[in-house]
């Protein structure tokens, strides 16, 4: 039996697709054998990311409407093996998600995969209710920020008494805090809010603390998951997040305002 | 056991009823995705997990999560609600249309919300002790209607209260054994306990009660209220952020103070 996780935040923009491609890619790299699903209907962004855009034919709303098989949607990726990326539609609407016909295709993707990643839209409708529905495990990516993390409570309550397990009274979903963006030293000046204030409020486990970092758009500019990226802080932050997830103790990093070098510090001045 | 004394109480009073008022527990079944075929499979599946618990339990339907445009057959769900065993006595909620299909099969419309106060309800006088000025007079029989007070358990929350959801303490008091986050509701027509951080609203005494009080650990609240004496966290002071708080009425006036710990 497959695992199902579901990347979700409540809030738009706060690195949900980023750190879907990034930790997909992070599983199979691993040994896994790991599908990474778009649920974001309408706007399609995880497979620019994952750097599969111009190979996408048929897409996740094809399959639930019967108009291609899984095999047809799925897209292998050409840099490592065991991941696939299930696209999804720019032209339909987030209604196309029925619960049956999700239900069916991660049914049929369970028979053959360790784990499936379900990117969540934005929001807490339709789109956002049917990728954590079916979940095992949620990682809640959230922002230093107070709206941020006020949405992100949001989603674990949805969590708690919406999703399948909480419906059926099954054992809860899982959660665990991906704290995404991380500036430690505007968190210094006060600007953001320190991780123990994000802990202090949501009171779940913490996955990781992902820098904010240029390498992230670099990479997605190129169409390749950071974590590719083995120089880059958040590519090292997110592999660590990958390892804590399957139950490695790893410390964490990038916490605190790096020294600088008396190289960067030139750079500053003369910038 | 109850209706037997008070049955034989009646026959003592040699009256032919006695009318009463009593709360009752009944399950509200939350109606999401009536045309989904997976409907009745599912609701099976929970009936199945404890079919004592279920076999005829009266159940509110509660509609108010349908979209304005649903359409489905009222009486043939309602009848399979009754093949489970289960007996729709009432709803909630609910566009138009369904609201009106539902009485028409018979299910009485509960009312959401707020309850009613027992005490404006009835008031009627108690016979043995007439105004002596009447007495010559022939006595007016006064229907005689007598309220059983109920004890009404405590809910108690023991997960975190997120953002976004709301706690209704019934005729009741409220116990939160974690914390509320900002974004959350509390409501309780009694007292307010929150054992972890305020941090969300809490209104006590939220059918009139103005003994009604809030005790809690940290007090963060963005709104504290009693019986509709409010205050916002602008107002709460920073002597009490953070602290151990009880929040009542002085003199209709809400007040705080800082409860002694350790
Ligand atoms: N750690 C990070 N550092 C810098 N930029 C980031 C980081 N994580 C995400 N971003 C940027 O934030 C934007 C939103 O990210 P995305 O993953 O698309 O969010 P979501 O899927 O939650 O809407 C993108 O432009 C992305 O490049
Ligand atoms: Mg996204």
């Amino acid at each position: 039996m497959s695992k199902i996780i579901v990347m979700t935040s409540g809030k738009g923009g706060v690195g949900k697709t980023t750190s879907s491609a990034a930790f997909a890619t992070g599983l199979a790299l691993r040994g896994f054998k790991t599908v990474v699903i778009d649920f974001d209907v309408g706007l399609r962004n995880l497979d620019l990311v994952m750097g599969c855009e111009r190979r996408v034919v048929f897409d996740f709303i094809n399959v639930i409407n019967g108009e291609a098989k899984l095999n047809q949607a799925l897209i292998k990726d050409k840099r490592i093996e065991n991941l696939y990326i299930l696209p999804t539609s720019q032209t339909r609407d987030k209604d196309a998600l029925t619960r049956e016909g999700v239900e069916k295709v991660l049914n049929e993707l369970s028979k053959d995969f360790d784990y499936i990643l379900c990117d969540s839209p934005a929001g807490i409708e339709r789109g956002a209710l049917m990728s954590l529905y079916f979940a095992d495990h949620a990682i809640i990516v959230t922002n230093p920020e107070v709206s941020s993390v006020r949405d992100s409570d949001r989603i674990l309550g949805v969590l708690n008494s919406r999703s399948r397990r909480a419906e059926q009274g099954l054992e809860p979903v899982t959660q665990q805090l991906l704290l995404t963006r991380y500036d430690p030293e505007r968190v210094e000046k006060g600007e953001m809010l320190k991780v123990d204030d994000v802990l202090e409020i949501l009171a779940i486990p913490l996955l990781g603390v992902i820098p904010e970092s240029q390498a992230v758009l670099r990479a997605s500019n190129v169409g390749m998951p950071v974590i590719l990226d083995e120089v880059s802080n958040a590519g090292l932050a997110y592999s660590d997040a990958v390892g804590r997830f399957l139950g490695e103790d790893i410390e964490h990093r990038f916490v605190t305002p790096q020294k600088k070098g008396l190289f960067s510090r030139l750079l500053r001045r003369s910038a | 056991m109850a209706t037997v004394s008070s049955a034989s109480q009646v026959a003592e009073r040699d009256v032919p009823f006695q009318l009463r008022g009593n709360s009752f527990t009944m399950m509200v079944l939350k109606v999401f995705a009536p045309t989904s075929p997976d409907f009745f499979v599912q609701l099976a599946v929970k009936v199945r997990q404890a079919p004592n618990f279920f076999r005829n339990a009266p159940v509110v339907l509660d509609f108010d999560e349908l979209p304005e445009s649903v359409v489905f057959d009222l009486d043939a769900f309602v009848t399979q609600v009754q093949a489970l065993h289960l007996l729709p006595v009432g709803f909630q909620g609910g566009p138009q249309p369904v609201r009106e299909a539902a009485a028409a099969v018979g299910l009485t419309p509960m009312p959401s919300g707020r309850a009613a106060k027992l005490e404006e309800v009835v008031k009627a006088p108690d016979p043995r002790r007439q105004d002596p000025q009447q007495q010559g007079q022939a006595p007016i029989p006064a229907p005689q209607v007598l309220i059983e007070v109920v004890h009404r358990p405590t809910v108690v929350v023991t997960e975190p209260v997120r953002s976004g959801m709301r706690v209704y303490a019934e005729k009741t008091d409220l116990i939160v054994t974690s914390s509320v986050s900002p974004g959350a509701e509390l409501l309780a027509d009694g007292n307010i306990h929150v054992y972890g951080a305020l941090r969300g609203r809490a209104l006590a005494g939220f059918s009139g009660d103005t003994n009604a009080r809030i005790f809690c650990h940290s007090l963060e609240a963005e709104v504290l209220s009693v019986a509709g004496n409010y205050r916002v966290s602008e107002d709460i002071g920073s002597d009490f952020y953070k602290k151990a708080v009880q929040v009542f009425l002085r003199d209709g006036v809400l007040s705080m103070d800082l409860l002694k710990t350790g």
